[in-house]
Order: C-alpha cells, then sequence, then structure tokens
C-alpha cells in the first residue's frame, strides 16, 4: 500500500512536472516563433535605408529633369542656381571633385602604400604595436577637424610658397584629405600583404634577394588585388569627403582647373544649398538630389569595384 | 656550367644593400610623416583653443560675443542626440548581426542583406543627410530637432555596429553553443544566455566606436538644417539642437570675420577630441578587460 502510494505520487509528481514543463515551454515556443520573424524585421532596416535612399534621389532628381534637360546637366559648364536665370550645368562641381579627389589620392597612395610597406616588412613586432594604434587615431579624427585645420593652418602654410594661392581653393583641402586616407589605404594595404604567407618571402629571401626586392617582387605582386582595392575604396571616400572642401574651398562655381582657385566640389554644393533655405518644390531643391544622385552613382561604382577586384583577383594561400 | 657569374653579383651587391638602406628609410620616413601631421595638428589646436577654455566657455549658451559664447548649448545637444542614436543604432545593428549569424539560411536573402550592408557603409554621409532632410526632417514632419536628426545618425553609422556584432557573435566558439543546446536549451534560449553574453564586449566595443563616429559626422547634421542662430538649450529629444562639429563648422566658417571665432572652434575641437579620446579608451578598456579568448 505504502509502496504503491509512494509510486503513485511519485507518477503525478512527473506528471506535473511534464505539464508544468509543457505550460513553460508554449511560454518559450512564443517566443521562439517570434523572434526570428522580429530579427528579419530589424534586419530589413538596412534594405530599407538603401531603398529609402534610392527612392528619394530618383524621385527628385527625375522631377529636376523635368525642369531641366538631362543634357544640359550633364554638359552644362556653367552653374548658377540662385537668382532669376538659374543656369544648372555639373561640370563645375564635377571638375571639382574630379580635382580635389585627384590631389587627395596622389598624397594617400604613395604615402600610404609605403607606410604599409614599412609596418608590413620592414618594422619590428614594436614599432608595429606602436605606429599602428597612433595611424588609428589619425583615421578616428572627425573629418570638420581636418577642414579647420585645412582652413587656419595648410592654406596660410602653402601661400607662403604659392604667391597666387587664393584664400579658399582646391589644393590645400585635397591635400589634407589625402592624408585623412592614408590610414585607410595603409591599413588596408597592410592586411593585404600580411596575408600574403611567409613562405614566400622565405623562399625569395634564400635566393639572395634584399627585402626590397622581396617585396617588389613577390609581396606587392601576390598583394595587389588588396591593395588596389583598398586604392579605389580611398577614392570612393575622397569622392563622397563633405566638410574639409566645404571650408577650405569655398563655394566658386567657376568651371577651372586651375588648383590656386576656390571650386566646389559635389558634395559642398549638397551642404551649401540644403543648408541655406532652399524651399522644397523648386528646382534649386531638385538640383540637390540630382547632384546628390550623381555623387551617390560615382561613389557606388567605386565600392562595387573595388569588391569586385579583391573578390576576382584574389589568390587563396 | 656555370649560370652565376660571382663577380657580376659581387659588383652589384653594393647598390642593392643600399638601395634597400635607402628605401627602408624612405618608407620609415613616409610613415612618420603621417603622424607629423597629427602632431602637428594637435598642437596648433591646441596651442589655438586651450587658453579658451574654462568654466564659463564650457558652461555658457552661445553668443556673438567672443568673450562671453560658450558651448553648453552643443554639449547638450550632442548628449541628447547620442541619447537617440546609442539605443535605435544598438537595437537595429545587434539585430541585423543575430539574424544574418544565427538565423539567416545561407542564400538570396542573406547574401542581399550583406552585400547591400557593405554598400551602405560607402554612402558618402551628405546622401544621408538629404535622406533625413527628406523622410524625417519633411516627410514624416519632425522639423530639424534631436529625434530626425538622430535616427538618420542612427542609420548611418548602422553598417559599423552589425559588422562588429556579427563578428563578435562569430567569434563565440561552437562548443558553448552545443553545450547549451546539449542542455535541453531552445536557439532563442542559446542566443540568450549562451551566444550574447559571450559576444557583449565585442559588440560593445563596435558600438561605442560608431558612436565615436556619429559625434564627429558634420555633413548630414548640416543638410538637414541646423540653425546657425542662437537657440535655447535643448531640453528634449523633441527640441531643436546643434552640436560640437556644427558648431565649429560655423565658426570657422565666420573666422574671417571675427578672428576670435578661430580660437572658439579651436577650443571646441579639443573638447571634442577630449570626448573622443575618453570613448575611444572605453572601448579599448572593455576589450581588453572583458574579451574572452576561447
Amino acid at each position: 500500500m505504502h509502496k504503491q502510494n509512494t509510486a503513485g505520487q511519485i507518477n503525478t509528481n512527473v506528471r506535473d512536472l511534464i505539464a508544468e514543463k509543457k505550460k513553460k515551454k508554449s511560454v518559450g515556443n512564443i517566443m521562439e516563433k517570434l523572434v526570428p520573424g522580429t530579427l528579419l524585421a530589424i534586419a530589413t532596416v538596412s534594405i530599407l535605408t538603401t531603398i529609402g535612399i534610392l527612392l528619394t534621389l530618383i524621385t527628385e532628381t527625375f522631377l529636376f529633369f523635368k525642369e531641366v534637360s538631362i543634357v544640359d546637366f550633364f554638359t552644362g559648364t556653367e552653374l548658377k542656381p540662385l537668382g532669376d536665370n538659374a543656369v544648372f550645368g555639373v561640370l563645375p562641381l564635377l571638375t571639382g571633385t574630379l580635382i580635389s579627389t585627384v590631389i587627395a589620392m596622389l598624397v594617400a597612395i604613395p604615402i600610404g602604400l609605403m607606410t604599409a610597406i614599412y609596418l608590413s616588412e620592414y618594422a619590428s613586432e614594436k614599432a608595429r604595436r606602436i605606429l599602428k594604434p597612433l595611424l588609428e587615431i589619425l583615421a578616428g579624427i572627425p573629418t570638420i577637424v581636418y577642414g579647420f585645420f585645412a582652413f587656419t593652418f595648410v592654406t596660410p602654410l602653402l601661400r607662403s610658397f604659392i604667391p597666387g594661392l587664393e584664400p579658399t581653393n582646391i589644393l590645400s583641402p585635397g591635400i589634407v584629405m589625402g592624408i585623412m586616407i592614408i590610414p585607410m589605404v595603409a591599413s588596408l594595404s597592410e592586411d593585404a600583404m600580411s596575408s600574403v604567407p611567409n613562405s614566400m618571402r622565405e623562399g625569395a629571401l634564400a635566393l639572395g634577394s634584399t627585402k626590397l626586392e622581396v617585396t617588389f617582387k613577390v609581396v606587392l605582386p601576390a598583394a595587389i588585388s588588396g591593395i588596389i582595392a583598398s586604392f579605389v575604396l580611398g577614392i570612393s571616400r575622397a569622392i563622397g569627403e563633405t566638410m574639409i572642401v566645404t571650408i577650405a574651398s569655398g563655394s566658386s562655381k567657376n568651371f577651372t582647373f586651375d588648383v590656386t582657385q576656390s571650386m566646389q566640389t559635389m558634395t559642398a554644393y549638397i551642404v551649401e544649398v540644403s543648408g541655406g533655405e532652399a524651399a522644397a518644390g523648386t528646382t534649386l531643391y531638385h538640383s540637390l538630389y540630382a547632384v546628390a544622385f550623381t555623387l551617390f552613382v560615382f561613389t557606388l561604382i567605386m565600392n562595387m569595384l573595388a569588391q569586385y577586384i579583391s573578390r576576382r583577383f584574389r589568390e587563396e594561400y | 656550367m656555370k649560370s652565376i657569374d660571382h663577380n657580376l653579383v659581387q659588383k652589384k651587391m653594393g647598390s642593392r644593400l643600399l638601395r634597400n638602406k635607402m628605401a627602408k628609410l624612405l618608407f620609415m620616413l613616409a610613415t612618420l610623416f603621417g603622424l607629423l601631421v597629427l602632431i602637428v595638428l594637435i598642437y596648433r589646436v591646441i596651442r589655438d583653443g586651450a587658453a579658451w577654455i574654462d568654466f564659463d566657455f564650457i558652461n555658457n549658451k552661445l553668443s556673438t560675443d567672443p568673450e562671453r559664447a560658450g558651448i553648453m548649448g552643443a554639449i547638450l545637444g550632442t548628449f541628447w542626440l547620442m541619447l537617440v542614436v546609442a539605443p535605435v543604432t544598438m537595437i537595429l545593428g545587434i539585430g541585423t548581426a543575430i539574424y544574418l549569424e544565427e538565423y539567416a539560411k545561407k542564400g538570396k536573402l542573406q547574401t542581399i542583406i550583406q552585400t547591400n550592408i557593405s554598400n551602405l557603409a560607402g554612402v558618402p554621409s551628405v546622401v544621408f543627410g538629404l535622406l533625413g532632410l527628406t523622410v524625417f526632417v519633411r516627410g514624416m514632419d519632425l522639423g530639424n530637432i534631436v529625434l530626425a536628426g538622430g535616427l538618420t545618425m542612427a542609420l548611418l553609422v548602422l553598417p559599423v555596429v552589425v559588422v562588429a556584432a556579427q563578428e563578435a557573435i562569430r567569434a563565440v566558439p561552437g562548443f558553448l553553443r552545443e553545450a547549451s543546446y546539449g542542455m535541453g536549451a531552445t536557439k532563442w534560449q542559446t542566443i540568450k544566455n549562451v551566444v550574447l553574453p559571450a559576444s557583449l564586449p565585442g559588440i560593445l566595443t563596435g558600438t561605442i566606436l560608431a558612436l565615436s563616429r556619429a559625434i564627429g559626422e558634420t555633413a548630414p547634421l548640416v543638410v538637414i538644417g541646423i540653425p546657425a542662430l542662437l537657440i535655447p538649450l535643448p531640453d528634449g529629444i523633441f527640441d531643436k539642437f546643434t552640436i560640437l562639429p556644427v558648431q565649429i563648422y560655423y565658426w570657422t566658417l565666420d573666422s574671417a570675420l571675427v578672428a576670435e571665432y578661430t580660437n572658439l572652434a579651436a577650443a571646441t575641437i579639443v573638447i571634442l577630441l577630449v570626448v573622443l579620446f575618453l570613448m575611444n579608451s572605453v572601448a579599448i578598456f572593455i576589450r581588453n578587460k572583458f574579451q574572452q579568448r576561447y
């Protein structure tokens, strides 16, 4: 009797436990089912952002091209967005962007690549451990600070060498932009070079090469895809850079190739026009989106090119 | 058979070694160039600005009079902005990362989201500014208040948080998950109780770095139309506001008119850099102190 009772009690206890567990599980089950859906919804926000960007840019750009012919926009060398006889030609902005990017890359590519070579091939472990965080600081400085630096230090410095340099010019922000991009080119190139296996270096060294020869004949060719991708990403960054050029290059919309002159980039135009109370619905307001769309397409092409290069030409070791 | 001419090798050796040495020197100088610029930049900013930083400068409101101008408004604005950016970008970023790493099946959707995130990371910040202007400021009719700016910024730095969180989650070793499943835990229980706690240091580090990027961003907020006028101190996320970088921007632009504005801009930069330095130190501290290596 007693025994049975205990057994029965245990039985009910286990049954209770299972029932209780099942009840708990149903709460858990709901979570189990809710969570993936919620997370998926959250994950689609990034896609919605892209769609939002595309939609706003495309619709307003479409409105703009109803008012201004697309041919005039892309071939026009005159940009006078204000006043009664407003003329919208994007070429002055394109040359401004192009020239500042070229100047920036003339600084960033050689210095960035040499820095990468030094860090990856020459520097001792100790030197690398000190230098790399310092370069990261350089990369972490806000662009507005670089803009201030270009305007209040680099421009006056350059003017003491180049007498014809205007107080606002494209040369100084171009150079500073290049300095800003050095850490990016350096660290991406260095990653590419560090992933070249040591056995290849040792092979070349054993044949009697100097370090320089190893670098240029073995490491650089092996890492070339990553290095080029870093250049392309740098270019994309330079095209999209805003505050440095806005502050230090002024807002002159001249169509010129003279680097001592003030020029406006696409990004600086967007800042100037949107900051200046452009009323919604006007051609001026729509021009903002046409320029931004052009800018977006340029940077998108560059980013996809960088991804393509590093994927297509990567050599796996 | 004599394939190597020893004399020739000997003759060339000297110049090869010399070239190697010269190149090494050149590469080192190139590396030091970046650091030299960093030193000059920081020196200039401190020289121009440090003397202007005192209690009044931090505590005063904006003023056209350089002697009385302060940055309390910009500090509060930055604070409220971060109060919007941090939770929004963390929820979106960590949620996306968990979905991509734990739930998404390898396939089209996952590839689309992943590619999309890396492309978003390359979109210039002014374009995000236009998105914010169109959708939040005008579309939802929020006006240029903290909330609109914060949402714009959150989307801008989202890719940084997603990528950092993904890396942190991926670094959690499989045996921890398997042990949890072995104890009868469900997938969500495993993620909540095992994966997230283990990856938290990495996620936090990434988030702080993303926030420090947001604190220094200027362009999107200028595009949204933060006024250069004297506005009352912001009291919450529905107020109009200004932030430190935007303040630096306007003072730098006007420094041609009032020479002292250069000093005010420099002083504000010093404050901004100190804030950034503190945030990065916290990030590095978390990474070193709490990150476990498995």
